[in-house]
């Protein structure tokens, strides 16, 4: 089962359908960050899985996830920043009550 | 978790499949069982903790499939980094009344049904596809990797790193109070 392809993608898909889950069901802002960070774990775990079954692609699979780290680091960095900067204003985590723009 | 070593056991002694394979289910289960909870826990400092689980049996399944360089960056940058930020913006962000609370929003239901529709397509998509991979798996070779990197990609590698320090110097400036501001 860990020597074929499809184990690893179906695996990853699995993380990538429950990240996609957290990012559209919770309320927290945070929460919504780390759903983001699931999914993103999960294009690398395909990335890599890539790399190690077709032997052309296995250096520059590992280099292309290690670029995903360093942009995901970059991306949870600026987010998080954001939220906490929103938080100072309205008091509140919860994204739904950030409804400034609707009214 | 004891469940996970249990069928783990069983699979070695009695359905005679080899470490590979278990470790494989022991730490895919680990990871897709810490996702769930990341996402459905109340308490979100739970939440952060069960993620860097998620991201340490992530860590251990690039090792068994062969890239043992990504895993320690996995366990660097992952672990190490960005779920300590995570950590220190939930603690900046608590309220009190905000565990308590409803944790999901309204359309919960609808991202329910769209979260199956996707893993169902990708499942299916991925076994209708036939992939040719190779007999033997192969595994990384560092050296190889490293000379490609600082070689035929270092253009991307300094835009990243670029990148990184733009992002540093914007958190900073983002996050950072306002003198005579709201505190």
């Amino acid at each position: 089962m860990s020597d074929s392809l499809d184990a690893y993608l179906i695996l990853a898909g699995l993380l990538f359908a429950i990240g996609s889950f957290g990012f559209l069901a919770r309320r927290n802002a945070i929460s919504m960050l780390m759903s983001i960070e699931l999914m993103l774990n999960a294009v690398n775990l395909s990335i890599i899985a890539f790399g190690a079954f077709i032997p052309e692609l296995a250096a520059r699979g590992a280099i292309i996830a290690l670029m995903v780290m360093a942009v995901a680091a970059a991306e949870a960095t600026v987010g998080l920043a954001i939220v906490i900067a929103i938080y100072r204003n309205k008091k509140t985590p919860l994204v739904d009550e950030y409804d400034a723009m609707r009214q | 978790m004891g469940l996970v070593f249990g069928v783990a056991v069983l699979m070695l002694v009695f359905l005679g499949q080899d470490w590979e394979d278990a470790l494989f289910w022991i730490l895919a289960a680990v990871m897709l069982g810490a996702a769930l909870l990341v996402v459905t826990m109340r308490d979100i400092i739970r939440c952060g903790l069960a993620m860097i689980v998620s991201f340490g049996a992530l860590a251990g399944i690039y090792v068994l499939i062969g890239a043992p360089l990504i895993g320690a960056a996995q366990v660097i940058v992952y672990i190490g980094a960005i779920s300590v930020l995570i950590l220190f913006a939930i603690m900046l962000t608590q309220t009190k009344d905000a565990p308590a609370r409803l944790v999901f929003q309204t359309q919960s239901g609808a991202a329910v049904i769209a979260a199956i529709v996707i893993a169902i397509v990708i499942a299916l998509s991925v076994v209708a596809t036939d992939w040719a991979p190779s007999v033997a798996r192969v595994a990384v070779n560092t050296r190889e990797m490293a000379a490609l990197l600082f070689r035929e990609y270092v253009l991307p590698f300094e835009v990243v790193s670029v990148l990184l320090l733009a992002a540093v110097i914007g958190g900073v400036f983002l996050a950072k109070r306002e003198p005579g501001g709201p505190s």
